[in-house]
């Protein structure tokens, strides 16, 4: 190989189950390839840093056709959090982590966790409200600081 | 593949740097691979390490990824990337003379 991958920031914009998990499951296998790698939480992808939150990130069951369910059926109350815990017991299975733990997992892999500031500006947050794996609040100017020189994965 | 001599023995390696055939591997080799990933000197923990993952690779068939690799080895993911810095179940591997582990967590 002439050429590998020494740096990765990626961009978690999405509060959904499904819209977490690949980011993590990405930054923790960049980690274990010996890749440098910074977190940036921004919008919804917030709630997976937010202290009250991260235990209760849902699976979204309206508008995901990849689920095959009835439409109708995804908005009927009660089915994303039926859907979640399906999903989240079969992952358990196969050793997934929660997102909790995976955070904190990430955390110790040496990997640099930021919120964006806009984000925790426009939610009328503070530092206090984000777990304390979060080592900063940061401009996206910041985060280009950051990347610089790396590859950026937006999610 | 690559045949290396690592302390006077010809080993195959593949093109990542995984040990071809686990049977060439030897304890002595340890400290030479070791020092290839940049790790001297080799301490008791990182011992304890390789051992383990040599082990479930010889239980088991495949060693053990990041996240098993702390479980099994009661070694704590935080410590684990600070004995082997350039990824943990990687680097062990290289060094445990065994191939590399398959897994995505």
């Amino acid at each position: 190989m002439s050429e590998s991958i020494e740096k990765v920031s990626i961009v978690i914009s999405k509060g959904s189950l499904e819209g977490i998990y690949p980011a993590l499951i990405m930054a923790n296998g960049a980690r274990s390839e010996g890749i440098a790698t910074n977190l940036f939480f921004t919008f919804f992808g917030l709630d997976a840093v937010h202290r009250r939150r991260h235990e209760h990130i849902k699976l979204s069951t309206v508008g995901n056709p990849g689920l095959h369910l009835a439409t109708w059926l995804g908005g009927v109350p009660g089915i994303s959090s039926v859907m979640t815990q399906y999903m989240e017991s079969k992952m358990d299975k196969i050793d997934i982590p929660s997102i909790p733990e995976f955070i904190t997992m990430i955390a110790d892999t040496g990997a640099g966790l930021y919120a964006c500031k806009a984000t925790v500006d426009l939610f009328g947050l503070s530092k206090d409200d984000l777990v304390d794996e979060v080592q900063e609040i940061i401009t996206v100017g910041d985060f280009y600081n950051m990347a610089a020189g790396g590859q950026i994965i937006f999610t | 593949m690559a045949a290396k001599l690592v302390s006077g023995v010809e080993v195959e390696l593949n093109s990542e740097g995984f040990f071809a055939n686990p049977k060439e591997w030897s304890e002595e080799m340890i400290p030479e691979l070791a020092k290839a990933e940049g790790i001297d000197p080799v301490t008791e923990r990182h011992l304890e390490v390789i051992r383990v993952m040599r082990h479930e690779y010889e239980t088991k068939g495949s060693g053990p990824s990041v996240r098993a690799l702390a479980k099994v080895s009661n070694v704590p993911i935080k410590e684990l990337y600070q004995l082997f810095p350039k990824g943990p179940a990687k680097q062990a591997a290289r060094i445990a003379g065994i191939p590399k582990p398959i897994g995505c967590i």
